[in-house]
């Protein structure tokens, strides 16, 4: 594979704020490269530099072996293009907002309008053509953001965090588009993520990023295999533990992470070993119950994070636990900060990873 | 009481039976006012852009000056432009003193800061990724900036508008560089305080009523423009 992009030595400041410190980055041509980091690691201002959005501080920018300059900027940001992680809609309606860059590239109107009803078709929007964006849902917003990116067919896209804020509903909408695009057009994407499941499921190449500096850089197996231990100190990631894992007599491992809390996962393993849980696999309820989860915590709602429909909750039950639930059913549990709570999940929703 | 009842019943004929003295004041007013907010306009926006979408260094200072301005008394700025524009003034060789353009002048002086404070607001209150969203779209910098003022749109229409209302409403400036000279500089405010100082009362309140009349109908315009925008 030949290279589509490269950064030789780029450092970013913002002010006196080291965004990207002396970052070195090969994009292959047809890949799809996940970043992946806790938020404040660089990876927007790394996308917005591949974007040609920002300039580095220091260090270089080479599109197709040819450096990027003030000459060439523009006319090179045209073969890329990026999906912020808050869908920036133009105050207009669906149509508009998506035919915008074919408008600037001198597209003959009906080639437009055929080509935004493939897009919204794409991203399962049809007939939302005449609706004004800002009054969509946010999954429906980010959705409208991402067919007004990929309609541009740019053999480069950029997506910044494309799922954070989304139900797992529109997550996995999202995150299968992104799959086809890559498969049939054959367009390098490069994918920033918090999220360790994503970053494992579909992406070539994984960069750990953290303080502004690619710290591994592999495929995923071999990332996920072997720096364990890098992964685990990524602190900010969320429900990421290392602890003592040994076999029980059931056949599963019960694992010390510390802190008084012990989890218990499926399979055998032994020894020191990292493991997440996906915040989504977390069930609440006011109340102890009853259930076939194996692993049953009592503790302490210690932040509330409003997103739009979701709402994401840190619970202290003597290690920090992030749990994502719907706004709906935050509501219906009338949950407020300092509320205790009791939290299960299944023993296979442990991931040891 | 009867005098007044008196004076509206002979304003709303001359209004009515188009008063070719009574038109002649209103479309100077229009025409002066229209072309202060034009000239206010296209000086203000530039610099509303410059406040609102770039970072430097002394941008709130220039900002704080701008909304002081929008405070200055008409009678003071008047006296000022009066002095400038006199003939032993530094720019009395454009004889403007006491000609609509003279007015035209000091009136998109007065505005400007309305407009510049009231756009850029609205170029604030853009989403700042606004500009780098165009321009990963494809967008040149110009485009971009088409992309913002395009979102601020309302509130510079708005800016515009109240603009074009202080310019029409306001007497000091218009006095004091045009002269209220009739069949040449007077326009509705000046036409008011003048014809009701001789006596002419019922011209006064038909000037008032078409004043008021045109304020009000600009002012319902704007609602429904930023209605329908919502």
């Amino acid at each position: 594979m030949s290279h589509f992009a490269e950064l030789k030595t780029v450092t970013k400041m913002f002010d006196s704020t080291v965004a990207l410190d002396n970052v070195d980055l090969k994009v292959e041509e047809g890949e799809i490269l996940a970043l992946l980091g806790p938020n404040g690691s660089g990876k927007s201002t790394l996308l917005k530099i591949l974007a040609l959005l920002e300039n580095p501080t220091r260090g270089e920018v080479y599109f197709h072996n040819a450096k990027i300059s003030n000459q060439n900027r523009e006319r090179t940001r045209m073969e890329t293009t990026m999906v912020f992680q808050k869908a920036t809609l133009f105050n207009t309606t669906v149509y508009n907002n998506i035919a915008y860059g074919l408008k600037i590239r001198k597209v003959p109107k009906n080639e437009i309008q055929e080509r935004v009803n493939m897009a919204l078709k794409l991203v399962r929007l049809e007939g939302f053509q005449k609706k004004y964006a800002k009054k969509l849902s946010g999954g429906e917003q980010q959705r409208v953001a991402l067919a007004r990116a990929l309609i541009l067919n740019t053999k480069l896209l950029l997506l910044d965090e494309p799922t954070a804020n989304l139900d797992p509903k529109n997550a996995s909408i999202i995150e299968e588009i992104i799959t086809s695009i890559n498969r049939e057009h054959k367009t390098t994407i490069v994918i920033a993520t918090h999220n360790m499941f994503q970053a494992k499921r579909f992406p070539h190449r994984i960069a750990l990023m953290e303080n502004g500096r690619i710290g591994e850089i592999g495929e995923p197996a071999e990332i996920f295999g072997k720096l364990s231990k890098t992964l685990a100190s990524f602190a900010a990631l969320e429900n990421v533990f290392t602890g003592n894992a040994r076999t029980a007599t059931d056949g599963t491992t019960i694992v010390d992470i510390g802190d008084n809390t012990q989890l218990i996962a499926t399979g055998q393993h032994q020894g020191q070993v990292s493991l997440f849980i996906s915040p989504e696999d977390i069930i609440l309820s006011k109340n102890p119950f009853d259930s076939s989860a194996r692993n049953m915590m009592k503790g302490r709602i210690v932040e509330i994070q409003d997103l739009d429909s979701l709402v994401k909750l840190k619970v202290d039950v003597g290690k920090l636990f992030t749990v994502q639930i719907t706004k709906h059913s935050f509501d219906d549990m009338k949950l407020n900060l300092n509320a205790e709570v009791y939290m299960a999940f299944k023993a296979s929703s442990v991931k040891i990873i | 009481m009867n005098e007044i009842i008196d004076g509206f019943t002979k304003a709303i004929q001359l209004i009515f039976s188009g008063d070719p003295r009574v038109v002649e004041i209103t479309l100077r007013s229009l025409y002066v006012s229209g072309a202060a907010t034009l000239i206010a306009t296209l000086w203000g926006l530039p610099i509303a852009m410059g406040i609102g979408l770039k970072d430097f260094r002394g941008r709130l200072l220039l900002k704080g000056i701008f909304n002081t301005l929008l405070g200055i008394p008409t009678v003071a700025l008047g006296l000022v432009l009066f002095l400038l524009l006199s003939k032993s003034g530094p720019v009395g060789f454009l004889s403007t003193l006491y000609t609509p353009t003279g007015i035209i002048l000091g009136e998109a002086i007065l505005i400007t800061p309305i407009i510049v404070s009231l756009a850029t607001s609205a170029l604030e209150a853009v989403d700042p990724e606004i500009m780098n969203q165009a321009k990963t779209l494809g967008a040149t910098q110009s485009q971009a900036y088409v992309v913002a003022m395009r979102e601020a749109f309302s509130g510079i229409l708005l800016g515009g508008i109240n603009s074009f209302n202080r310019a029409i409403a306001e007497l000091g400036v218009a006095q004091m560089v045009g002269g209220n000279i009739v069949g040449w500089t007077e326009v509705l405010t000046t036409a008011i305080a003048t014809e009701t100082a001789k006596g002419n009362i019922e011209l006064s309140i038909a000037l008032a009523i078409i004043l008021l009349a045109l304020v009000f109908i600009i002012t319902m315009t704007v609602n429904i423009i930023q209605r329908r925008r919502k």
